[in-house]
């Protein structure tokens, strides 16, 4: 067939036979390198103003960057997003699930937690966490300040936060699944928990890695809003410096410099997450 | 001869749509029956509730001499646990128009897969079963490589030797080679051919005429969620009684 083709080719008017044997030149960009040259241009004026402005301080922001008090507040970022996602992703999981079932009791409510989760703002859910004492005096015969401290706040508002996104993203990934890859397993007398992960979870994370690695990051920069509620994260770490120092811009770098840091390495993982996961997709070894 | 598929006046609905409308059929053990009708008939529908992959609103299924996804206590059926219909479908193998292999794991892992994990098999030993297996369908050399990396025809070879890993009873087939190009049909088909003389016992919806004529001891037309007719494909096929059979005939020959 192909060949057809090339022979009806060959002989339609002002293409010469032999054309197949011709040197190609490609047409030129011109467009595309003018471009170029003026994004370089205007990359290089920018870090260069950047490198040379004396405001920045870069010799302060090399002092503090190691500092105790910037490293533990960094731990503390570090952690509460590694168990915000995690707690986070379990939680919307078993939200896709319940979404996903049979049971109209069990969808009504994974749909509810998930309007009413995505609705607050998670400034204002914090607040609220932090002051739910004022509803909730005590629980379990404890006294709720003691039992809520500012960390356990963060971390549960959170991760309901988190999981309301968790849930929409963990069931696009189930619903990406071909319905046959089910009926096979179940043709095959997979077991229920068998079927979900050995043959939809896997297939569904090629669908669920990119917008969680996404929301791992946005979680990261995302949990700097708990420093309205006196948690010592990265950001509230420097906060605190610079309210004695007042070295607010060479502070800030320290902070924007760690997250630069570590989004990138959060990239790193991604990417070969997302090459995992997609085994099997492509045609050629 | 013994009956290994036994179908008592099923009924099957989709909301308002009466798809199957009482049908009975028997499957003895070692035949081949093949189901021809026109689309939208409940071909596939029949297939999918002899492996409880749907259920029937009324009648029985049984195979091997065992209710289909039912038990039955005084004149009352009862449903199964999940476990259970998971174990009678070890024993069904059943192929799938668009194969349905997992893509994610090597043509080798399909086929252990199911041994392994529903019959508790030593994987070492269901590996070797399965290599023989691939041997059997002519992809021996395939075992490593994914799914998408095949033709569409050596993919559902792979899904016949996934179906076979569980030594099964019966082997169901929804239109194999639907979805292949001409050229592939023919390598699939002698696979099929290849499990009839060994005396597999087999149901096939197809719509190819010469397979049937070929290797059905029985043939079975529905139209309408009725079966309209059968018997031999020398009844059937060429000396049709009825005249829904024969204008579905003159439109596939
Ligand atoms: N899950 C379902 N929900 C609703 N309707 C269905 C469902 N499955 C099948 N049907 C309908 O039931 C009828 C019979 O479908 P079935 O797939 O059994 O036909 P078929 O004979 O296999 O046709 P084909 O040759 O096109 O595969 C069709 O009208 C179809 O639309
Ligand atoms: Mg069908």
């Amino acid at each position: 067939m192909s060949s057809d083709t090339l022979a009806k080719a060959s002989s339609a008017p002002g293409i010469p036979e032999y054309a197949d044997s011709l040197p190609i030149v490609p047409r030129r960009r011109l467009g595309q390198w003018t471009a170029a040259v003026a994004v370089l241009v205007l990359l290089g004026l920018a870090v260069n103003s950047v490198l040379r402005n004396d405001a920045f301080q870069w010799d302060v922001v090399a002092d503090y960057f190691t500092t105790d008090a910037v490293l533990r507040g960094l731990w503390l970022t570090l952690w509460l997003t590694a168990v915000v996602m995690t707690l986070g992703f379990v939680l919307g999981a078993l939200l896709a699930a319940a979404r996903l079932s049979a049971n109209p009791v069990l969808r009504s409510v994974s749909w509810g937690y998930v309007w009413l989760f995505r609705s607050i703002p998670i400034l204002v859910q914090l607040l609220l966490w932090f002051n739910i004492g004022a509803l909730y005096p005590h629980i379990l015969g404890v006294r709720t300040v003691d039992l809520l401290g500012p960390v356990t706040v963060a971390v549960i508002g959170l991760t309901l936060h988190e999981a309301a996104y968790a849930a929409e993203v963990v069931r696009g990934g189930i619903l990406s699944v071909d319905r046959g890859q089910i009926e096979a397993a179940q043709a095959l007398g997979l077991s229920r928990w068998r079927r979900w992960w050995r043959i939809v979870l896997p297939q569904a994370m090629r669908s669920i890695v990119p917008p969680a690695g996404n929301m791992l990051i946005g979680t990261l920069k995302g949990t700097s809003i708990v420093s309205v509620i006196a948690v010592q994260d990265l950001l509230y770490s420097v906060q605190l410096v610079y309210h004695r120092t007042y070295q607010v811009i060479p502070l800030l770098m320290v902070a924007t410099v760690w997250y630069t840091v570590v989004t990138s390495v959060l990239g790193v993982g991604q990417h070969y997450l997302e090459k995992h996961y997609a085994r099997g997709s492509e045609r050629t070894r | 001869m013994s009956v290994m598929v036994d179908i008592r006046s099923v009924h099957k609905s989709f909301g308002s749509l009466e798809v199957l409308k009482g049908i009975d059929l028997a499957v003895h053990t070692g035949e081949v029956t093949v189901i021809l009708g026109p689309s939208g008939s409940g071909k596939s529908t029949l297939l999918r509730t002899v492996n409880h992959l749907e259920k029937v609103d009324r009648g029985t299924i049984s195979v091997d001499g065992a209710l289909v996804g039912y038990r039955r206590s005084g004149d009352k059926l009862y449903e199964l646990p999940e476990r259970e219909v998971l174990r009678q479908r070890t024993r069904i193998g059943f192929v799938f128009q668009n194969f349905n292999l997992f893509p994610h794991l090597t043509v080798l892992d399909n086929v252990v897969e199911a041994p392994v994990s529903a019959l508790k098999r030593p994987r070492r030993e269901a590996v070797e079963a399965a290599r023989r297996l691939l041997d059997r369908v002519g992809l021996a050399d395939k075992a490593d490589a994914h799914p998408r990396q095949l033709s569409g025809g050596q993919q559902q070879r792979v899904a016949i030797a996934r179906a076979l890993a569980l030594e099964p009873r019966l082997l169901l087939f929804d239109e194999p080679t639907s979805a292949l190009d001409p050229e592939l049909v023919g390598e699939v088909l002698d696979v099929i051919k290849d499990l009839a003389r060994q005396g597999t016992t087999m149901i096939v919806v197809t719509h190819e005429i010469g397979f049937a004529r070929e290797v059905a001891d029985t043939v079975v037309f529905m139209d309408d969620g009725r079966i309209v007719e059968q018997g031999p494909p020398a009844d059937v096929l060429d000396a049709p009684q009825h005249e829904r059979t024969r204008s579905f005939l003159s439109k596939v020959l």
